[in-house]
């Protein structure tokens, strides 16, 4: 049994997590992180790579600016680019619904300071002359990129390591509380690994298995457990440069310089319960189709892996993200719900600054749990 | 030294057959998997992609992959367990969009 | 009381562990499907020729013809009554259903009872040079003599450990090819003390000798007791250099060598299945954990022959039996209990050869640790020794994923299969922890890759209904 004391206690060592920890650190906040596993081993370590603002809900679009100053600065915050490049993001569309759609998301974007493109499909060809028939038009944005996502968590957690925090993995948090004025956090079920942490403040980073700690506290998201499945291929000659999505979202797509193809795509049916997050061997074979009809190319390459990993889904598909309601010192950070790779950089930077100076400038209001306090009481999450 | 890097031992009356790389004909006989067809020609059959040398087949069992090689109409085989058929075109290099 | 004619039985492999699965089960009744990945049945050891090549058995396969022609035989006489898919790969498995991909496309082949009698490849330890055209495999070497007619190259070295080491030289030398030495990393000093071991082989041991003396007789260079150190050459190898058994260096020029050091299992597709794995001291590798039967800790997967555990051909057809009579046993089938008495009493002998084997020929597994940093360790993704060293320290990486997710090593087409284990001996050197404190590589599917337009070919194309995602991708 062991009992530590510190000023914020982290519970969760994804991206979100990790990058808290430095942050605080940086604003010299002694911090605890606690993770169950591996630091930036969940969805942080396993998800597509994406790093855009393009297609992005308009309530996110002040935290991926936040969050892109972040990744501009990891060579010298991390001392790795965690293989981040600009490449620009193609957002597809795959019928004149879609056109449509996406020129109406452009115009929504446009105060935001950065810049989406329409193209054609005459126009798009011209640039990118690589996409199949089912393909009529896109919306282009230059800025976004992508980035190696099994190198960023473990890059931030060592960072943070070296600024001072203390971060313990294999340690699963089994039961929080308000313990007067602080937070009484324990890991373990045994005595012997029996850890308790005290400390003034708690950020709720544990991702898909957050609600168990939110509704610790008496409130609770509209989230399930899902697990989206990735394909990855033989390295193939590197032509692909930008990212690509679909309006839909039923496919991704990505090639790396070392040549690999990266897709993904569909669900497995695993669930926290089970432990492990199994690939659906009919939805590998879909994904591959189509990112076929995307690119009509990627049907001379090869698959040589798949994986899956746990992400939380919320009701609307945006992230849990703000103060608690029901307790001071609780700020939730989770359920990003499968676009948080690109953000969770920045969200530990404003998790930060919100910790040490009580605001910030980015608005968070949309993102608060507060907005499911009608749903939750009827339907609890998985 | 030869250019080859297999030697028939055995098993040499075959019906004949060719095959090409980046062109040019290789002979080879029926039931000669593709990989023993280049190799009994040349000791090379692809660079690695990330540029630490040239590779040649390791396993030669389906196990190592290491012995993939360019169909010219799309597409790759694993040289060590695909045959060789009359008139297969190889090449070394794809070109892409 | 299950009904022999409606289990549906997967067995994956066609070698002699899958051939006497197949033959026990359709003797009580019940018709498997059998699935591999090889155009013709019989496995590794047995491998047959292709069609219009004409060396008999005795040729093919020395002291086994008899066994590989009885092996053969036996698979012929039952494959019509059977369901029998060569040329496709189990891909993946999911619940009750094995995913296969073969000349036809991607297919689905659902079953109660799956027994996994993948076989073996070898065991790899890295060396400077070791990616050059010009090296082999050591049964890779073997397999171009017998399933092509072909020898490696034309001066040939071979190097490594374990039995196979001298009969692969005798086949090539027997063959007509220039064998330049057979170099082996184990002293054999210790034979005498393990004969009593040796001997439950029954003649097997007597054939080993054999070859070696037949070497000697024949000019053959036989080193003892070596540490190999590189392989040279720039754009093919051309030199053998080592360190003999009394301690002088010396190079051997060759253009080819044949390199392994005994045989691990194929392990991928029991990964899959969820089957639960051991660490073994002896071989330091991870083994999936089966009772004495073959039966594995997820009900209704068996495991037979050197899929499980490296035992050899014969151990394999007795165990492909026995696992088959528990899996009939376990679905409420009369099966003879006197033979499986038997079989376990034939495997006991067995077992303890092996085990004498294993302490003759040890594998050098540590040796991995003295690798130079420019060394590649991971030839799909040419990875070296110095940046897995370096995940293990600077970047704090204390375990095989995690080193893997950092550096990219056993990420590539291989699955790890030559990579995994000596990535695993470098972490643990590296920060001084025992090696099964490290963890293992998690077999991931495809188990082999898996050409997209394979998978375009299937009859059906799969209905997406994906849910709609307003903001991802
Ligand atoms: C190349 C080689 C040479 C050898 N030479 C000798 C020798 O000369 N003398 C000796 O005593 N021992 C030798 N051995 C050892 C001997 O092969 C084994 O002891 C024996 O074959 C074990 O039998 P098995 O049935 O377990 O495996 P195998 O005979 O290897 O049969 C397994 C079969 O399963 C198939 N398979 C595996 N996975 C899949 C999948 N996912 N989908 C479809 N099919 C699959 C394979 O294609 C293979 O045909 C050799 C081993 C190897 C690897
Ligand atoms: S040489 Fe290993 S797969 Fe062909």
């Amino acid at each position: 049994m062991e009992r530590l004391e510190t000023e914020v206690i982290i519970v969760g060592g994804g991206i979100v997590g990790c990058s808290t920890a430095l942050h605080l650190r940086q604003r010299g906040v002694p911090v605890i992180l606690l993770e169950q596993g591996q630091t930036g081993a969940a969805a942080s370590g396993v998800n597509f790579g994406g790093v855009r603002r393009n297609g992005r809900a308009l309530e996110e679009l002040a935290i991926a600016a936040r969050s892109l100053e972040v990744w501009r600065s990891m060579p010298h915050l991390l001392g790795s680019d965690c293989e981040y490049m600009v490449t620009g993001h193609l957002k597809l569309a795959r019928s004149e619904a879609d056109m449509v759609a996406l020129a109406r998301h452009a115009e929504a974007q446009a105060p935001f300071g950065f810049k989406v493109e329409m193209l054609s499909r005459n126009a798009l060809l011209a640039r990118f002359p690589y996409f199949g028939p089912k393909v009529l038009g896109a919306a282009w944005c230059e800025s976004d990129g992508q980035a190696n996502p099994r190198l960023v968590g473990p890059a931030f957690a060592r960072a943070a390591r070296a600024a001072g925090a203390i971060i313990r993995e294999h340690s699963r948090v089994s039961t929080v509380a308000r313990d007067g004025e602080r937070f009484l956090v324990v890991c373990g079920d045994d005595r012997e690994h029996h850890v308790e942490v005290r400390g003034r403040t708690l950020i709720n980073a544990a991702g898909a298995w957050a609600n168990q700690i939110a509704a610790s506290f008496g409130e609770q998201a509209v989230m399930e457990a899902w697990s989206p499945q990735m394909v990855v291929t033989e390295p193939f000659p590197y032509f692909l440069k930008p990212a690509l999505g679909v309006v839909g979202g039923d496919v991704y797509l990505r090639q790396i310089p070392r040549g690999n193809f990266i897709f993904g795509g569909g669900y497995g049916d695993a669930t926290l319960a089970s432990g492990r997050a199994t690939v659906m061997p009919k939805e590998t074979l879909g994904s591959c189709e189509l990112a076929v009809q995307l690119i009509p190319r990627v049907a001379e390459a090869t698959v040589i892996r798949v994986w899956s990993g746990f992400e939380g889904i919320t009701q609307d598909h945006l992230p849990v993200f703000g103060p608690s309601l029901t307790t001071p010192g609780l700020t939730h950070a989770f359920g990003f719900s499968g676009h948080g790779f690109a953000l969770s950089p920045g969200v530990g930077s404003i998790v930060a600054e919100l910790a040490t100076t009580g605001a910030t400038d980015v608005p968070l209001g949309p993102l608060s749990i507060g907005r499911f306090a009608k749903e939750s009481a009827e339907t609890p999450g998985r | 030294m030869t250019e080859s890097q297999f030697h028939r031992v055995a098993e040499r009356e075959r019906p004949s057959l060719t095959l090409y790389l980046d062109g040019q004909a290789i002979e080879a006989r029926r039931g000669d998997t593709v990989l023993t067809a280049l190799l009994l020609a040349r000791h090379v059959i692809r660079e690695s992609e990330f540029g630490d040398g040239p590779r040649a087949g390791f396993c030669l069992m389906g196990a190592c992959q290491d012995c993939w090689v360019f169909l010219d109409a799309g597409g790759r085989i694993r040289a060590c367990t695909t045959m060789a058929e009359e008139g297969l075109r190889l090449v070394s290099k794809v070109s892409v969009p | 009381m299950t009904e022999g004619g409606s289990l549906r039985v997967l067995i994956v492999g066609a070698g002699p562990a899958g051939v006497r699965a197949a033959e026990t089960l359709l003797k009580h009744g019940v018709k498997p499907t059998v699935v591999d990945e090889a155009p013709r049945h019989g496995g590794q050891i047995y491998r047959q020729q292709p069609d219009g090549f004409k060396r008999p058995p005795r040729t093919l396969y020395g002291f086994e013809a008899h066994k590989a022609t009885r092996l053969h035989q036996a698979f012929d006489s039952l494959k019509e009554r059977i369901d029998y898919r060569p040329n496709t790969l189990v891909w993946n498995l999911w619940r009750n259903v094995a995913h296969v991909a073969g000349p036809k496309g991607t297919d689905e082949i659902p079953f109660d009872a799956l027994v996994l009698a993948t076989g073996a490849m070898d065991r790899i330890i890295p060396l400077p040079g070791w990616t050059l055209p010009g090296v082999y495999s050591l049964a890779g070497s073997q397999v171009a003599l017998k399933y092509q007619g072909c020898a490696i190259g034309q001066k040939v070295v071979f190097c490594g450990t374990g039995p196979l080491l001298y009969l692969v030289a005798y086949q090539y030398k027997h063959a007509g090819a220039e064998v330049v030495a057979v170099c082996d990393t184990a002293r054999l000093s210790h034979a005498a003390y393990l004969m009593p071991g040796l001997l439950a082989g029954g003649s097997t041991i007597f054939k080993g000798m054999w070859y070696a003396a037949w070497l000697k007789l024949h000019g053959v260079k036989v080193l003892n007791g070596v540490t190999p150190l590189r392989f040279e050459g720039t754009d093919r190898v051309n030199a053998l250099r080592l360190i003999t058994g009394r301690g002088g260096e010396k190079t051997l020029a060759c253009d080819a060598v044949g390199h392994g050091y005994t045989l691990k299992p194929e392990t991928q597709l029991a990964d899959l299945a969820g089957v639960n794995f051991g660490f073994d001291t002896m071989t330091r590798l991870w083994l999936p954990a089966i009772d004495e039967y073959g039966r594995s800790t997820v009900e209704g997967v068996y495991l037979a022959g050197d899929g499980a555990s490296i035992a050899g051909a014969d151990a394999a057809e007795l165990r492909g039996e026995l696992a088959a009579l528990a899996l009939l046993k376990d679905h409420g089938m009369a099966v003879p209990n006197a033979r499986m008495v038997a079989l376990m009493r034939k495997l006991g002998r067995l077992s303890r050869f092996r085990e004498a084997l294993d302490r003759l020929f040890p594998v050098p597994a540590t040796d991995v640790h003295a690798i130079n940093d420019e060394v590649v360790v991971c030839r799909c993704e040419a990875i070296t020794a110095g940046e897995i060293r370096h995940a293990a320290h600077e970047l704090d990486a204390g375990e095989v994923n995690r080193v893997k997710a950092l550096t990219r090593a056993g990420m590539g087409r291989c699955q790890a299969r030559l990579c995994g284990a000596n990535i695993a001996e470098l972490v643990a050197h590296a920060r001084a922890v025992p090696l099964e404190a490290v963890g293992r590589l998690r077999g991931q599917a495809p188990i082999k890759p898996l050409p997209i337009a394979l998978t375009r070919k299937a009859d059906a194309l799969w209905a997406l209904n994906r849910p709609d995602e307003p903001w991802s991708g």
